[in-house]
C-alpha cells in the first residue's frame, strides 16, 4: 500500500536532488533547472497531503506555487540574458566582482 | 495493485530524471531530463486525484516554462560540454546526503495526525477541477487576482529586460524613421 | 608660636611652587630672591620657635596635628609636628644653611638657564627635609625622607643633558631606595609591634619588646640612615653627586640630607638606648667610614670630591657618637659641620667659577693674590675642619674622641684620632694647591676673579657661625639634654691630654700638608705605589658594584625583556589578538561574493535547522 509516508519520502528526495544541483551546479541555467526541481518536489509533497486530508487546501498552494515559478523563471531569464550580454558568461566563478 | 505499480514506476523514472538533469555536462541532456521530469510529475499529480492540477503541471511547467529555457538554451553555445570547477566536490554530497538522511528519517515517522481537519473538504460527486474552481473564485479570490497582477508585472518585467532601442516608439514616429 | 610653625615649614614650600610656575622660562631674578626672601622668613620662624622652646624646655615645646592623614581601622597616622629641642636644632641648622645657599645660588647660577628651576628645586629641598625634621610620627619622616631623595635627584642631575649627571643622580636616588627598603621594614615592625607611629608612643612602648625584635628594628632603621648619610657600603653615590651644582654640594650634601640619617638616629634614641649592642656595631661602622674617606680624600684630584670625602668622613664621626649613646655630641658635631662644611663647598664654588668649572687642584695654584676673601673662608673653615682652637670643629669633634675614650672603646678612639690627622692633612693639602705655591693656572690660561660680593656676603655669617658655635656648647648641652639622654663623662682627669694629644696630630698633620705643597705637586714616584693607586680608584669600590651588580641584573634584565615580556607575555596578547583576527579573516569566505559558495553555506544552514528540528520533535515525543 502507498500510505502517505511514500509520497513524503518521494518528496523529500526529489528536494534533495535539486538541493544537490543547486550547490553543485555552476553555470546559471542548469542552477535555474535545479531550483525547478525543488519546486516541483514541494509540489508533489502538497498534493500528497490534501489527498490524504481530503482537504483543498494543499492542492491550491500547489497551484500558486506553479504560478510564481513560472513569473520567476521569465523575469529570472529576462536578467540572466542582461547578464549574459554585459559579462559574456554565465559561470558563477566568473561573476564574483567582491573580493571575498 | 494499480497504484503501487504505477507509483514506483513513475517515481524511479523521476528519480532517474533527475538525477540526470542535476549530474549532466551536457545542458541540452539537463534540459530535456527536466521536461522529461516534469511530465513525470503531472503523472503523480493524477495518481493523487489532482486532476486539475495534473493538467496545469503540463500545460503552465512543462509547456510554457520549459520552452523559456529552451530559448534561453538558444544564447549559448549547446554542443560544448559546461566546463565547471569544483573546489571541494565531497562538500557538496556530504551536505545534500546529509539533508536527505534527515527528510528521510523524519518524514518515515508516522506523523499523521488526527486532529487535523480538513479546511476545504473534497465533496464527493463533484469533479476535481469543478471543485477546484469553486474554491479559487471564491475563497482563494485575492490571492488569484495577486497572482494575476504578479504574472503581468513578470510580463512587463521580461519584455523590458530583454527588449532592444526602448526609447523609440514605433506606433508615434513616422514611417521613414524607422530602421 | 603654633603659626610660626607653619609659617617656618610651609614658607619654602611656596617659594618652590611659584618659581616652578618660571621653570620654563630664561632667568628672572624675581624668583632668586623670592625664594631667598620666603627662606628668610622661615629662617625667622625658626628662631622665633627656638627662642620660645629655649625659654621654658620642658613645657614650651611646639606640637601641632595639622590633619588627619590615614584614618583606616586601628591605623591612625596624622600630619602632625612637633617643635622640640631637637627638632629646632635641626630646623636652624637647615634654615641657616639654606638661606645662606639661596643668596649664594643667585649669583653662581646666574648664569645658567635653568635658573628659575634651580631655585623651584632648592626650595622644595628645604620644604622637604623641615618635613623631616618637624615631623612628630615615623610616617611622616619617611615622606620627608623621600621628599629629600627626590629633590636630591632633582638637583643633581639639574644639567640633565650631562650624561654623567643623570647617571649620578639615578645612582643616589637607586642607592637611596636600597637603603629605603630597609627603613621601611623597620617602621613596619615597628608599627606591627606597637600599633603606633607617634614617635612618643612607639618609643614608650618599646621597652616591653622582646630584644631580639628590637634589635631588628633598630637595624633595618639604621639600614635606612646607611643610605641617606652614604656609610659603607652604600656610600658611592655621595662622590658622584658632585656632579650637580655646587650649591647643592654644599646644602645637600654638607648640611642638610646627608644628616638626616644621624637624625633619625638621634631621633630613635630610646630605641637604641635599649641595644647598645647595635649602637656598637653603627659606631664601628662609622669609625671605619671615617678613616676609610679620608684615605680616599688624600689623593683625590678633584677639589669637590676631596670636600665631599671629607664630609663622608665626618659623617662617621657622626655615627660614632650617636652609635655609643652621645647623642647630643653627635647633634652638636652635626651642627658645626653643618656650618664649615657649607663654607668649603661655597668657597669650592667660588675657586669653580673663577676657574671656569675646572676642578683639579693641581691645575690651580696661587690663588691666594686673586681671591683673597674666598680664600681667608676656606682656610677658616678648614682650620675649623681640622678642630683647632678656638674654632667649632674643635669642640664637637674633641667630644666625640672622648666620647670614644670614655666608653674603653681605645680602637675607635685610635681610628679616630688617625683620621683626625689625615683630616687636618688633606684639608690643607687642598688649600695649598689651590690657593698657593706656584700659579699652575697662567699656563693653562685661566683668568681667575673674585666672586660677587654679595655671595662673599652670604658666606660670612657661615663663618662667623664655624667661627663662634664652639663657644655655645655648654648652653646647647644644657638646652637639649632636657630631651636627649645626657651622658656621662668619667675622663675628666685626663680630658686635657686627650685635648692635647688631638690638637698635636691636627697641627701635625696641617704642618705636613703646608711642607710638601708648599712648592707644588707631590713626587711622581708617590703616583705608582699601590695604596695610592687604591685610594685614587675609591678601592675599587665602583667597579666592584658594577660588575657584581648592576651587569648582572642588566643582564637578568634583558633575560626578563626579551625571554619573559616579548615571548611570554606580549605573545599572549598578540595571541589573543591574533585568534580574533584570524577567526575574522577564515570567517570572511562566507561572504565572498560567490554564489555557489554562499548557496553552501545555505544548505549548510538548512542541514543544521533541519538536524535541531529533528532532535527537538524526537526529544518532545519521547519525554512528552
Amino acid at each position: 500500500m502507498i500510505t502517505l509516508n511514500h509520497y513524503l519520502v518521494l518528496s523529500g528526495l526529489l528536494f534533495s536532488i535539486g538541493l544537490v544541483g543547486v550547490i553543485k551546479r555552476k553555470n546559471l541555467l542548469m542552477l535555474f533547472f535545479a531550483t525547478e526541481i525543488m519546486l516541483n518536489a514541494v509540489n508533489v509533497g502538497f498534493a500528497a497531503i490534501s489527498n490524504h486530508y481530503g482537504d483543498l487546501s494543499g492542492q491550491m498552494f500547489a497551484f500558486f506555487i506553479i504560478a510564481i515559478a513560472a513569473s520567476e523563471v521569465a523575469v529570472g531569464l529576462g536578467l540572466l540574458i542582461l547578464m549574459y550580454k554585459r559579462k559574456s558568461s554565465v559561470d558563477l566563478d566568473t561573476l564574483t566582482t567582491m573580493k571575498g | 495493485m494499480f497504484e503501487t505499480v504505477a507509483f514506483y514506476l513513475f517515481s524511479v523514472l523521476t528519480i532517474t530524471s533527475f538525477v540526470v538533469v542535476v549530474t549532466t555536462k551536457n545542458a541540452l541532456y539537463a534540459l530535456s531530463s527536466l521536461a522529461a521530469g516534469m511530465i513525470l510529475i503531472s503523472g503523480f499529480f493524477f495518481l493523487l486525484n489532482a486532476d486539475f492540477l495534473g493538467v496545469v503541471q503540463i500545460v503552465v511547467y512543462t509547456g510554457a516554462v520549459m520552452a523559456l529555457y529552451a530559448f534561453g538554451m538558444m544564447f549559448f553555445d549547446t554542443t560544448e560540454t559546461l566546463r565547471e570547477s569544483h573546489a571541494n566536490p565531497r562538500v557538496v554530497f556530504v551536505l545534500s546526503g546529509m539533508i536527505a538522511i534527515i527528510l528521510v528519517v523524519m518524514l518515515i515517522a508516522p506523523i499523521a495526525s488526527t486532529h487535523v481537519s480538513a479546511l476545504y473538504p473534497m465533496v464527493e460527486g463533484v469533479g476535481n477541477s469543478e471543485a477546484v474552481g469553486m474554491v479559487l473564485f471564491t475563497k482563494y479570490l485575492i490571492p488569484f487576482e495577486v497572482a494575476a497582477v504578479m504574472l503581468l508585472v513578470a510580463m512587463i518585467g521580461g519584455i523590458v529586460l530583454a527588449g532592444k532601442k526602448m526609447d523609440e516608439s514605433l506606433t508615434t514616429s513616422e514611417q521613414g524613421d524607422v530602421k | 608660636m603654633e603659626k610660626y610653625l607653619y609659617i617656618a615649614l610651609f614658607a619654602p614650600l611656596l617659594g618652590s611652587l611659584t618659581a616652578a610656575l618660571f621653570g620654563a622660562r630664561p632667568k628672572t631674578l624675581f624668583t632668586g630672591l623670592w625664594t631667598s626672601g620666603l627662606l628668610a622668613v622661615s629662617w625667622i620662624s625658626s628662631i622665633l620657635l627656638f627662642l620660645h622652646v629655649y625659654a621654658d624646655p620642658s613645657a614650651n615645646v611646639v606640637h601641632v596635628k595639622m590633619m588627619d592623614w590615614i584614618s583606616a581601622g586601628n591605623l591612625s597616622i596624622p600630619f602632625g609636628f612637633v617643635v622640640d629641642q631637637v627638632s629646632v636644632t635641626m630646623m636652624i641648622v637647615v634654615t641657616t644653611v639654606s638661606t645662606m645657599v639661596h643668596v649664594y645660588a643667585i649669583g653662581y647660577m646666574s648664569h645658567d638657564k635653568g635658573f628659575n628651576r634651580f631655585f623651584s628645586w632648592l626650595s622644595a629641598f628645604v620644604f622637604s627635609m623641615m618635613i623631616l625634621v618637624m615631623s612628630d610620627n615615623f610616617a611622616g619622616l619617611f615622606i620627608g625622607w623621600e621628599g629629600v631623595g627626590l629633590c636630591s635627584w632633582g638637583l643633581i642631575g639639574f644639567w640633565y643633558h650631562k650624561q654623567s649627571a643623570t647617571w649620578a643622580a639615578n645612582e643616589a636616588f637607586i642607592m637611596n631606595r636600597i637603603a629605603d627598603l630597609g627603613m621601611l621594614i623597620g617602621i613596619f615592625l615597628i608599627y606591627w609591634n606597637t600599633g603606633t607611629l607617634q614617635y612618643n608612643e612607639a618609643f614608650a612602648a618599646m621597652p616591653n619588646l622582646e630584644h631580639t625584635l628590637l634589635i631588628t628594628i633598630g637595624s633595618f632603621l639604621f639600614v635606612g640612615a646607611m643610605g641617606k648619610s652614604a656609610q659603607f657600603p652604600l656610600h658611592t653615590w655621595l662622590a658622584d653627586a658632585m656632579e650637580g651644582p655646587t650649591p647643592v654640594s654644599a646644602l645637600i650634601h654638607a648640611a642638610t640630607m646627608v644628616t638626616a640619617g644621624v637624625y633619625l638616629v638621634i631621633r630613635a634614641n630610646p630605641l637604641y638606648d635599649l641595644i647598645p649592642e647595635v649602637g656598637y656595631v653603627i659606631a664601628s661602622l662609622g669609625a671605619f667610614v671615617a678613616m676609610f674617606a679620608a684615605t680616599m680624600a688624600l689623593v683625590n684630584r678633584d677639589i669637590k670630591r676631596i670636600i665631599a670625602y671629607s664630609t663622608l668622613s665626618q659623617l662617621g664621626y657622626m655615627f660614632v657618637a650617636a652609635g655609643l649613646g652621645a647623642y647630643w655630641v653627635a647633634l652638636f658635631h652635626l651642627m658645626t659641620h653643618a656650618f664649615f662644611k657649607a663654607l668649603l663647598f661655597l668657597g669650592a664654588g667660588n675657586v669653580m667659577h673663577a676657574m671656569d668649572d675646572e676642578l683639579d687642584p693641581f691645575k690651580m695654584g696661587g690663588l691666594y693674590k686673586v681671591m683673597k676673601p674666598t680664600a681667608i673662608l676656606m682656610i677658616l673653615a678648614s682650620v675649623a675642619l681640622a678642630g683647632i682652637y678656638p674654632f667649632a670643629g674643635f669642640f664637637s669633634k674633641d667630644k666625640i674622641l672622648e666620647v670614644a675614650f670614655n666608653g674603653d672603646h681605645y680602637i675607635l678612639w685610635g681610628v679616630l684620632w688617625v683620621t683626625a690627622g689625615l683630616t687636618a692633612f688633606y684639608s690643607f693639602r687642598l688649600i695649598m694647591l689651590t690657593f698657593f705655591g706656584d700659579e699652575r693656572y697662567k699656563k693653562l690660561g685661566f683668568h681667575p676673579h673674585e666672586a660677587y660680593p654679595y655671595m662673599l656676603w652670604a658666606m660670612a655669617p657661615l663663618a662667623v657661625l664655624a667661627a663662634i658655635a664652639g663657644f655655645f656648647e655648654h648652653a646647647f648641652v644644657d638646652f637639649v639634654t632636657t630631651l636627649l639622654p645626657s651622658y656621662e663623662f668619667h675622663t675628666h682627669h685626663v680630658e686635657m691630654i686627650l685635648i692635647a694629644v688631638t690638637s698635636t696630630i691636627a697641627i701635625l698633620g696641617i704642618a705636613t700638608a703646608v711642607i710638601i705643597y708648599k712648592n707644588g705637586m707631590l713626587h711622581p714616584k708617590w703616583m705608582e705605589r699601590p695604596c695610592y693607586k687604591l685610594f685614587t680608584n675609591q678601592y675599587y669600590i665602583p667597579q666592584f658594584y658594577d660588575a657584581v651588580f648592576s651587569k648582572p641584573y642588566k643582564e637578568l634584565s634583558i633575560i626578563f625583556w626579551k625571554q619573559i615580556d616579548m615571548k611570554i607575555v606580549d605573545a599572549t596578547v598578540d595571541l589573543i589578538a591574533n585568534t580574533f583576527f584570524n577567526i575574522g579573516k577564515d570567517t570572511r569566505g562566507v561572504q565572498s561574493g560567490n554564489l555557489s559558495i554562499m548557496l553552501r553555506w545555505m544548505a549548510l544552514g538548512v542541514t543544521m535547522l533541519l538536524t535541531f528540528g529533528l532532535i527537538f520533535v524526537a526529544a518532545a515525543t519521547l519525554l512528552g
